[in-house]
């Protein structure tokens, strides 16, 4: 079970400034370990946000973000109340979904 | 329609790249690095998780950590960082955060301690300790360094820390203080803290539990002092030992009155 999201989301002029904070390994599936064996790779392939429940946008994401990632965006015409869903999905078929209220 | 503009933060190539860099001084590049990822320090995801274990019912005793006494009484979290290491009375030791949280666990949930020290940092329960030693240290983020010195223990622990870093050894014959022991000194690009005086606030020992962006991970104090010896080509002292709480006593008196950044985040 992953460990959960930090959210923040901030009205801001009309939009919603969120700042997405991921508990992630994000392993390349290039390093190895001190045996010498390859580490397989295990990071974030999708990112999709929900502004209320409707998909706003959609990532591919792929072995080259770093750990525990950091994702910042703003929703168009988002204010204050309104929620915002992040969910991911990894190479492992984990998954999360966190949500947040603009403020 | 709506729209979304999005940003990545990749890591540190972004930025080198840009003529500015080169033109400010290697400090202020630093400075600028740390207020560029400051805004999302991993290490509160870290906070999140050590709140959580703070709170949970875990261990042989399935019990939570909540009457814990960090030193201003059972369950007082606020405040409690900046006055460690203190003497406890109840193991009549003077004890840094880490390892009274390791008692706590061992006392409350019955977790057995000495296990918990062997366990390499970042593994099984040693990083939940990590994690929780990160959530107490935040709980206390602005307040000034006040460590106790009433208790003959404490003093004692001090001039132990004292001559601990000062005492030059290892292969390459120096100490703490040949790094840490004046103004402006550096190690490749970054600039070393004074220690033997307050560095300053969210210096030093002021400014850990950190997160490392370099490897990714979250460093407890205990880490940290291990990696200097580490740079000294000593042996580690053991987790929790009195040689790692003398140093830390003399590092935390030291810094009286600054104020605390943990935690923060490092390259």
């Amino acid at each position: 079970m992953a460990d959960p999201m930090r959210i923040r989301a901030q009205a801001q002029e009309g939009n919603a400034l969120v700042r997405v904070l991921m508990s992630h390994e994000m392993e390349t599936g290039q390093r190895r370990d001190a045996s010498g064996k390859v580490i397989p790779a295990w990071h974030i392939i999708e990112v999709s946000v929900a502004h209320n429940g409707k998909n706003v946008m959609t990532a591919e994401w792929g072995p080259a973000v770093a750990k525990n990632p950091f994702l910042q965006f703003t929703v168009k015409n988002a204010k204050a109340g309104d929620k915002i869903a992040v969910s991911w999905k990894d190479n492992k078929g984990d998954s999360r979904t966190d949500e947040a209220t603009v403020s | 329609m709506r729209t979304v503009r999005t940003s990545l933060m990749l890591g540190v190539g972004l930025m080198a790249g840009s003529a500015a860099w080169a033109q400010k001084s290697t400090t202020e590049a630093i400075e600028e690095y740390r207020a560029m990822l400051a805004d999302g320090n991993p290490a509160e995801l870290f906070e999140a998780k050590g709140e959580e274990l703070w709170k949970q019912r875990r261990g042989p005793k399935a019990a939570s950590l909540e009457r814990c006494d960090l030193g201003k009484g059972p369950g007082v979290v606020k405040g409690a960082f900046v006055e460690l290491p203190r003497y406890f009375a109840d193991t009549g030791k003077v004890q840094d955060l880490e390892s009274r949280l390791v008692t706590c666990m061992e006392r409350l949930q019955g977790f057995n301690a000495a296990e918990i020290a062997k366990t390499p940092f970042g593994r099984g329960e040693m990083a939940n300790v990590t994690a929780l030693a990160t959530w107490i240290a935040a709980a206390s983020k602005g307040m000034a360094f006040n460590l106790p010195q009433a208790h003959p223990m404490e003093r004692t622990f001090y001039e132990a820390g004292k001559r601990m870093f000062f005492m030059r050894g290892g292969t390459h014959d120096f100490s703490c203080a040949s790094c840490h022991g004046e103004e402006g000194k550096r190690i490749r690009l970054q600039e070393l803290p004074n220690l033997t005086r307050s560095p300053g606030d969210g210096v030093g020992f002021a400014a850990w539990p950190a997160y490392r962006v370099s490897n990714g991970q979250m460093w407890s104090m205990q880490l940290r002092l291990n990696d200097c010896f580490r740079q000294q080509r000593f042996p580690y002292p053991e987790f929790g030992s009195d040689a790692l709480t003398a140093l830390s006593t003399y590092l935390g008196v030291n810094a009286k009155g600054a104020k605390s950044a943990a935690p923060t985040l490092k390259r």
